[in-house]
């Protein structure tokens, strides 16, 4: 087989994307470590650390204690001694009993020490909804972390960025909170691992679709969604920008301010809640900056601001295309004319 | 050997395979259907003596090395004279607060003394006497209670910890610390301290289990002082002692008369030792008194009464070894002395050193947030710097208005 045959791009998914990365920075780096339940055996609940434990020993991919304090409690003794964990919590909701380790300790030690111990860990979430998952299954808890100085926020939305955002994630020095959108899991597209593309830094966002009458500010699950919505609103005569964040901490203000003024209208897509939700945040900083730009107010479309639905009712919850498309043709249009 | 044998040979059983740090005797344990089930281990050799083990005043003190004995006695009257020293500063309002450790110097000393330097100490906010035992600068100690920073040391040049406020979160790392030294193969141990309060913490339960469950090289300190703020101990917890709640997790429990600064370091010893065989973590539950209140800003006449505290200065830690070493004849009156100068000449030096204004920098606040500032942090950095300059300029400004 020729090199060039074996480095055709095939179908993968997003969870073997992950995978693919958590095995690459093992491979290359001996101090990066996986832990979190069921990750070795079982390769995780979601299949994502799939092999690692066979592959590298149980010492490099450890089945922990069902106790997600201690997870990442220990992540810190071990980053302390210089090792680069790799957390995994299981699913979004299961990750809160390690908030106080989060915010107490890993997000502050390189600050509480002026610099001398810093925290190279990539706690990695499951997050999101729109898999049928009952109760504490499909948290968006992104707001939360985003709160707390310190610590990076990331999150992919295709197969591609799976990859480079999670060798980024772990390869940073600071801690990422990393950010799975559990329903783009088996999300497919041709991608190569073999020859990943090359990506940026953490805190870059990418324009997604070019376009000249709106911004759709989003990420993780709801990108797919705002692509969905832009090639509906073709058909209204709205040719839509979608900018896909990637990174909520660092937030990337030069793209997307420079998207906005460009359009003169911003709709932010999440499945967060609406109140305390990142959309205000980054509604305010686009209006902060781009005020004499703006035609319309910056709008969002998010979560209700209700505790996350049982399945059968979660998909009058999530924003979805139409609701998508509802903001956009809110965005003041007769005022053009 | 007592409750040692069985770890013994575990650490044979180690060395004799090639197993992972993860494997070990036990671990291929799948539960049977009953009657055949059986519990993984003997709980029996697991557990805490009926009473604090006790050197000074016993037998046992024959065996302890006079030199040693000698060393402890200067380290606790130099430690009884740090907490003096802290807590004038509070008065003085050169420190923000100070949880003073006064009565609990033995378990502070020995902690210190029981590692070796290339192990790991994990203190609490009261521990800052166990850090200026193992070497750390006082002033430095004291950094994060005089508030000019968070942790005024780094902590990788004594291996020590930053002081831990929230209670108990301290404990998984040093866990995990010491898990990823013998991952590594390093022969190093953490011993990590915590209050009678911090063992009702989750934090608390998850790192003994942890701790159990990898082997860890770790010893659990607790200072049982008998309260938790205002809370005495019985409002805490419904234990037979502290120290038997290391049976549950898997691994021995050891009860000390906290107060009886040979014991302390012996038990602390044994468990370091142990630890550092490839035996497993401890927990050792030291029974002590806060003699001073919560801190200076606490009232501890609101919740315990004189008689109760004057019980224990009786049983007070300096006292305790001064008998021992008077009665052996290895302390005179000019060894006291020369203990009290040597602790005068550090608080002397410490109060100097704390009477001097502390030089801030507010754009210190931007600088470790993270290892590279983001545009956002930047922004905000250069508004605080033109405050800055506003003001610098308004003073200069005054300055030559006073001289015209």
């Amino acid at each position: 087989m020729s090199t060039a045959t074996a480095r055709q791009a095939k179908p993968a998914t997003m969870a073997q994307a992950l995978q693919r990365a958590m095995r690459d920075a093992m491979a290359e780096d001996p101090t990066v470590h996986v832990m979190g339940e069921d990750v070795g055996t079982l390769g995780g609940v979601f299949r994502v650390t799939d092999g690692l434990a066979k592959e590298f020993g149980e010492d490099r991919c450890t089945d922990t204690p069902l106790a997600e304090a201690g997870i990442l409690g220990t992540a810190v003794g071990m980053a302390m001694y210089g090792l680069r964990p790799v957390v995994e919590m299981q699913f979004d909701a299961f990750a809160y009993p390690a908030f106080e380790q989060l915010i107490s300790h890993v997000s502050r030690m390189r600050n509480r020490t002026r610099g001398s111990m810093p925290m190279p860990i990539t706690v990695r979430v499951p997050y999101g909804g729109g898999i049928g998952g009952v109760e504490h299954h499909s948290d968006s808890s992104e707001a939360y972390y985003m709160a707390t100085p310190g610590l990076h926020v990331v999150t992919p939305a295709t197969v591609e960025d799976a990859y480079g955002l999670l060798r980024e994630a772990i390869a940073s020095d600071d801690p990422v909170v990393f950010l799975e959108p559990k329903r783009l899991y088996w999300s497919k597209a041709d991608w190569s691992p073999d020859a990943p593309a090359a990506v940026e830094p953490i805190g870059r966002a990418v324009v997604r679709r070019e376009g000249r009458s709106a911004t759709l500010i989003t990420y993780g699950p709801s990108v797919p969604v705002c692509m969905e919505a832009a090639a509906a609103a073709e058909a209204e005569g709205w040719d839509l920008e979608v900018v896909d964040l990637r990174s909520l901490v660092p937030f990337d203000d030069e793209t997307v301010c420079a998207s906005v003024r460009r359009t003169g209208r911003a709709v932010v897509v999440h499945e967060s809640t609406s109140f305390g939700g990142p959309g205000g945040e980054i509604a305010a900083r686009v209006t902060e900056r781009c005020f004499h730009h703006l035609e319309a107010p910056v709008l969002r479309v998010a979560g209700f601001d209700i505790p996350y639905p049982p399945p059968m009712l979660e998909r009058h919850h999530l924003p979805g295309v139409d609701r998508v498309l509802d903001a956009v043709a809110r965005l003041q249009w007769e005022a053009e004319s | 050997m007592g409750p040692y044998a069985r770890s013994h040979e575990e650490v044979l059983a180690l060395k004799k395979s090639s197993m992972t740090v993860q494997e070990r005797p036990g671990a291929a344990y799948r539960p049977t259907p009953p009657p055949a089930w059986k519990p993984r281990t003997d709980p029996a050799p697991l557990l805490p003596d009926p009473e604090p083990y006790r050197v000074l005043g016993t037998d046992a003190a024959a065996g302890a090395d006079p030199e040693l004995l000698l060393r402890l006695y200067a380290e606790l009257v130099r430690g009884r004279r740090y907490n003096a020293q802290a807590t004038a500063l509070t008065k003085q309002g050169r420190l923000a607060v100070y949880p003073s450790s006064t009565g609990q110097e033995a378990c502070e000393v020995a902690a210190a003394l029981a590692l070796e330097e290339r192990d790991w100490l994990f203190p609490s906010y009261r521990d800052t006497l166990a850090a200026v035992a193992r070497g750390l600068d006082p002033a430095q100690a004291l950094t994060l209670l005089r508030g000019d920073w968070h942790t005024g040391y780094d902590p990788y040049e004594h291996r020590i910890a930053p002081l831990s406020t929230p209670l108990a979160t301290q404990l998984p790392h040093a866990v995990g610390l010491a898990h990823a030294a013998r991952l590594k193969g390093d022969d190093v141990v953490a011993l990590a301290m915590v209050g009678d309060g911090g063992t009702s913490e989750g934090d608390f339960h998850e790192a003994l289990n942890f701790a159990a469950v990898w082997q860890a090289p770790v010893v659990f300190l607790v200072q049982n002082n008998g309260f938790a703020i205002s809370v005495p101990l019985s409002k805490q917890t419904a234990a037979p002692s502290l120290a038997h709640k290391a049976v549950g997790y898997g691994m021995p429990g050891r009860l000390v008369d906290g107060n009886d600064v040979a014991a302390v370091h012996e038990v602390l010893g044994e468990a370091v030792a142990r630890a550092r065989r490839g035996g497993g973590p401890t927990l050792v539950e030291a029974i002590t008194y806060r003699i001073d209140a919560h801190t200076n800003a606490d009232d501890a006449t609101r919740y315990r009464g004189d008689s109760e505290v004057e019980a224990w200065r009786e049983h007070d830690p300096i006292r305790l070894m001064e008998t021992e070493l008077t009665g052996r004849g290895l302390l005179d009156e000019d060894g006291v002395r020369s203990a009290a100068e040597a602790a005068e000449t550090m608080a002397a030096q410490l109060r100097e050193r704390m009477n001097a204004d502390p030089v801030l920098n507010p754009m210190d606040l931007f600088e470790h947030v993270y290892a590279e500032q983001t545009s956002q942090l930047r922004e905000q950095a250069a508004q605080l710097r033109a405050e800055l300059d506003a003001e610098s300029g308004e003073g200069a400004q005054g300055a030559e208005g006073d001289a015209r």
